[in-house]
């Protein structure tokens, strides 16, 4: 009898001993996909975070970007899968639907808080009265251009209005003399940033707004302006030909290699066009339709949200360093390391940044930014893509495409609310 | 009585090992490939999404989901566009091929490897090649129609033509190796055969459909059975050829196999995914059956 409560009692003394250190200790995964500047920074912020949480532990893990949703998806099939995944906002939704995500525990980050903090165009992560998701850095759009090519034509200046805009493309166009394009005087794309362009910047500053208050209803169409827009800026390629869609990224290496004197581009191109020292290039702010317009911009931005994994002291303790790294400090050293704009509402606020050659102008564009609410990011571009092939590949007629893409677009919304 | 072990023939033996060595492939077919592929089936029938934890059956909801898609429909036409304008095009391309090279009688070797070193090029690799050749402006297709005085053509960026411009490269890329089957074909045709037929004054057509084409049987059997199959099952192809691998533009080269992938590793939905895959498995089943049956004729020489 002494000998077995002996050997019980030692028994639980291993159990606790080998214990002990395990509960102190808590490990949470954090996955990104792999962008150098990125994976570094955090890398490093993950050993300040630890120093200041002794029991926290931060496992990093990366993967490459492409096929991002399948790398996630097989992980999690395999019953693998992060505490804290960095996402594309557009892309939170579906992930939503799956139940793959929590929203933020309210302790860490009430919805006033977040508010009061963090820039409006956040709120595209905001589903049903509460936030999924929260940003370190957020980016916007503006319009690149090649100085020299501007110097040779005699223009002084970035174009203010889009009327200015096409017409200075015009003159910087070239081509040989069998009309092969040689130089677009404007990249002109669908499959790059201009879908965001012309939903949340042409359309709003011809009075018309791409989706209801309440994201539910698509009204790309409600207005007659509307089809005017499309097919005007359709127009830029099929009837001015002044750039010609050359497939997903490559407005930008046009750009680069000095084959296109204008580019929109978001606040993320920064990176990749100054580490071209022999281009002469500048940034403004995105055109009006008419001086003293309104205004706009698509903003976007990837998050940090919190999944079904985090339960008990883990999901604490994803929250200490979700709130870690969403930190003003953290942004400020994020803005000069990755060269992503900060989200908090008081950075963006900074005289500096604001007069920032190359900054400025995309952290004025945050104050008019949308970040359009995705139900399904993929397939609603792919709608928008083959909206434009149409006209611009069949030419089909602009009113009927653009009613029948805002009646597709419905459908996938209508889809993803009823299933929810 | 004494109790005699019963001895196996060296027959049995050489069975018994036979069944044990094939046991291993078996294996791995069964779990590897049979299993999965029978798996699918009841994926098929459920709400089954890769991120989600609940994977609840739905009996036909799946099937009725996926014949209501009109993108179904269309990757479903576009591949039979690519099997019944790409097999047999491809069999009177390599055919063709195969007789000049059986006909003459240098540098057999040489052609023979020159027609084969495409098929053993990684397709992904090939695809962008020709990719690049299609580009417009830049292109080398395009710089000779330009130099030519022609316009341009888009091959890729045109629906109506980026099918077909695709549709050439698969074509070029599988081509050699019917060849080297056609080749190994003709020359299992006796020469007495061809002999008899001229000393009876038969002319080259005669002896074309009358001696070679009917002797060539099971070997064209075989090249269309294989053909159709890679043909309905087009992906890599497309993938790597149209923008972003979306089967554009317009869905105009979309294939089934490229819609499942998308349908199951852009949408996550596995269980619509897998019914079109059930759908496609018994469309080539059918077409295959059909094949056999009507293509392997008896002859007699």
């Amino acid at each position: 009898m002494k000998n077995r409560i002996f050997a019980l009692s030692l028994a639980v003394l291993m159990v606790l001993a080998f214990a002990a250190p395990s509960l102190a200790q808590v490990t949470i995964e954090y996955w990104q996909y792999y962008y150098e500047s990125k994976v570094k920074l955090i890398d490093e912020l993950i050993k300040v975070f630890e120093e200041q949480n002794p029991g926290i532990k931060v496992e990093h893990i990366t993967f490459p970007y492409d096929s991002f949703n399948e790398q996630v998806a097989a992980a999690v099939a395999a019953g693998q899968g992060p505490d804290v995944l960095n996402i594309f906002y557009g892309w939170l939704p579906m992930y939503l639907k799956e139940g793959f995500l929590q929203p933020l525990p309210e302790e860490y980050f009430s919805v006033e808080e977040i508010e009061n903090r963090f820039i409006p165009m956040v709120n595209a992560v905001k589903v049903d009265g509460r936030y999924w998701a929260l940003p370190t850095a957020v980016r916007s759009l503006a319009l690149f251009y090649n100085v020299d090519h501007f110097k040779e034509e005699g223009f002084d200046g970035p174009p203010a209005t889009w009327d200015e805009l096409l017409e200075m493309a015009i003159k910087l166009t070239r081509r040989t003399d069998r009309g092969a394009l040689v130089r677009s005087g404007y990249g002109w794309n669908v499959t790059g940033q201009d879908w965001h362009l012309f939903r949340e910047v042409l359309l709003r500053q011809w009075g018309v707004a791409p989706l209801s208050e309440d994201n539910r209803t698509v009204t790309m169409n409600s207005d007659p302006a509307a089809y005017e827009v499309m097919e005007w800026w359709i127009d830029w390629s099929r009837k001015y030909g002044v750039g010609e869609e050359e497939g997903r990224g490559l407005y930008r290496d046009t750009f680069l290699a000095g084959r296109a004197s204008m580019i929109v581009d978001g606040s993320f191109g920064i990176g990749t066009i100054s580490a071209n020292p022999n281009l002469n290039w500048a940034v403004a702010e995105l055109p009006v339709k008419e001086i003293g317009g309104e205004k706009a911009n698509f903003g976007s931005f990837w998050a940090h949200a919190i999944t079904r994994n985090a339960t008990g002291e883990k999901l604490e303790a994803a929250a200490k360093f979700l709130e870690f790294i969403t930190s003003d400090e953290v942004q400020r050293v994020w803005l000069e390391r990755v060269g992503e704009l900060p989200a908090s509402r008081e950075l963006a606020q900074d005289p500096e940044l604001r007069n920032d050659p190359v900054y400025g102008p995309f952290v004025r564009g945050l104050e008019y930014s949308h970040a359009t609410f995705f139900v399904d990011e993929q397939k609603e571009r792919e709608l928008i893509i083959d909206a434009v092939d149409k006209v611009l590949l069949l030419n089909a007629p602009v009113k009927d495409t653009l009613d029948q893409l805002v009646e597709d677009l419905q459908k996938v919304r209508d889809e993803y609310f009823n299933s929810l | 009585m004494l109790r005699r072990q019963k001895r196996l023939t060296l027959r049995q033996q050489q069975e018994r090992w036979a069944f044990a060595f094939m046991g291993i492939p078996l294996l791995f077919f069964a779990f590897i490939r049979f299993y999965p592929a029978l798996y699918a089936f009841n994926i098929s029938l459920r709400n089954w999404s890769m991120l989600a934890a609940e994977r609840p059956f739905v009996g036909l909801q799946n099937y009725r989901d996926i014949f209501a898609d009109e993108v179904f429909w269309i990757a479903l036409k576009n591949t039979f566009t690519y099997a019944l304008v790409g097999v047999p095009l491809q069999i009177i391309i390599g055919l063709g091929i195969a007789l000049m090279l059986y006909n003459i009688k240098r540098l057999v070797p040489f052609f023979r490897a020159l027609y084969f070193v495409p098929y053993v090029t990684s397709v992904v690799a090939v695809a962008w090649v020709w990719r690049f050749m299609y580009q417009p402006h830049i292109g080398i297709f395009n710089r000779i129609l330009l130099d030519l005085g022609f316009e341009q053509i888009q091959f890729l960026r045109n629906p109506d033509t980026a099918l077909f411009s695709i549709l050439a490269m698969i074509i070029w890329h599988g081509v050699g190796f019917q060849i080297v089957l056609f080749l190994a074909g003709l020359e299992m045709i006796p020469d007495t055969f061809y002999e008899a037929a001229q000393i009876d004054g038969a002319n080259s057509r005669q002896i074309f459909f009358r001696i070679t084409l009917p002797l060539l049987n099971p070997t064209i059997v075989f090249v269309v059975v294989m053909s159709s199959i890679r043909y309905l099952q087009v992906f890599s192809e497309v993938m790597n050829m149209s923008n972003e691998g979306l089967g554009g533009p317009l869905n105009s080269t979309i294939s089934t196999v490229l819609h499942i992938y998308r349908t199951a590793f852009h949408r996550f939905d596995m269980g619509r995914a897998s019914a079109m895959t059930v759908v496609l498995f018994v469309i080539v089943l059918v077409i295959t059956m059909i094949q056999m049956k009507l293509v392997t004729r008896k002859f007699e020489y």
